[in-house]
């Protein structure tokens, strides 16, 4: 296995530690736990990787499978989350391998290569307009029914699940990784092999995409 | 700095990976500009709400295959 990142742990290292020691017992629960918590998140990061969702279900399986197969060659110096997920692109990489698909990620980033503005530019005003060229037409409207700290609703969750679903594989990836599951840029970059402009990148297009499609929603909420 | 590139420049700004007099001028313009402040809240909330998509369940039987994985595991002959 390659070399685990470096930088501090995302999460708190007696955190992992109580985990693994669980986990290290046998502790049945410990493991479910792990299952409940990330198998979706594997499951959205391995179809980064492999399209079809069969075959990414297959990826993740074999993924729980090489990671209790190393739980005693673990030794902490990446997160738990983080070792997870490298063992699951592991497998993912190994699985495109063997289908004879070596497809090197960069060359997935450069497929998504589009310059698509993140605001549509009909909401700006144009740039030979005087004094007000290139600023606001149309602004942001406060979201209704967005209120701060305020639990997310069935349908904004769904809402920004169709919107990440609709994302590229390799945006869809980035932002599961660094939003969903919080890990830092650097973990991310050396997860997915890419460069730190290259992730930001992804990173500002897939959240423009789910802002967007945000704002769409509230729209619709704010206008009953 | 025009509204149009404060929203291509937001996620490098959220990031902190914005070289110190371009922030000034970010940060200079926001305080100008309702919309643009709007903006940049949207996109902390976008951040935020997506950090709460935590994971639909797996089905029962999936889950069952692998928690009876790790019990074959647990009970492996030791090496």
């Amino acid at each position: 296995m390659p070399d685990g990142p470096p930088g501090p742990a995302a999460t708190t290292v007696s955190d992992d530690v109580a985990v693994l020691a669980r986990l290290r017992a046998g502790d049945e629960a410990a493991f479910a736990e792990l299952i409940d918590r990330y198998n979706a998140a594997l499951l959205r990061t391995a179809q980064t990787f492999v399209h079809d969702r069969a075959v990414a279900e297959d990826v993740v399986q074999e993924a729980w499978i090489g990671l209790l197969e190393s739980l005693d060659r673990f030794e902490g110096r990446a997160s738990l989350k983080t070792w997870i997920f490298r063992i699951l692109i592991n497998c993912a990489r190994a699985r495109l391998r063997k289908e004879g698909r070596t497809v090197p990620f960069s060359s997935l980033f450069e497929e998504e290569e589009s310059d698509e503005p993140a605001v549509p530019g009909r909401r700006f005003f144009p740039g030979w307009f005087p004094r007000v060229g290139g600023h606001w037409r149309e602004p942001p409207q406060p979201w209704e029914g967005s209120p701060e700290e305020q639990a997310l609703s069935a349908e904004t969750r769904s809402c920004i699940e169709r919107a990440v679903a609709g994302l590229p594989a390799v945006q869809r990836g980035v932002i599961t990784l660094r939003d969903v599951e919080g890990l830092p840029a650097e973990e991310v970059c050396n997860l997915l092999d890419l460069s730190d402009t290259n992730q930001r990148v992804l990173l500002h297009r897939a959240r423009s995409k789910v802002r967007r499609a945000l704002e769409e929603h509230f729209r619709e909420a704010g206008g009953r | 700095m025009s509204c149009r590139e404060i929203v291509e420049l937001a996620t490098g700004y959220l990031e902190g990976t914005m070289p110190a007099g371009e922030r000034e001028r970010f940060d200079a313009h926001l305080t100008g500009c309702p919309g643009c402040r709007e903006y940049l809240a949207q996109m902390r909330e976008t951040v935020r709400l997506t950090g709460q998509l935590r994971e639909e369940d797996l089905a029962p039987a999936a889950r069952e295959a692998l928690v009876a994985a790790f019990r074959s595991w647990r009970e492996r002959p030791a090496t």
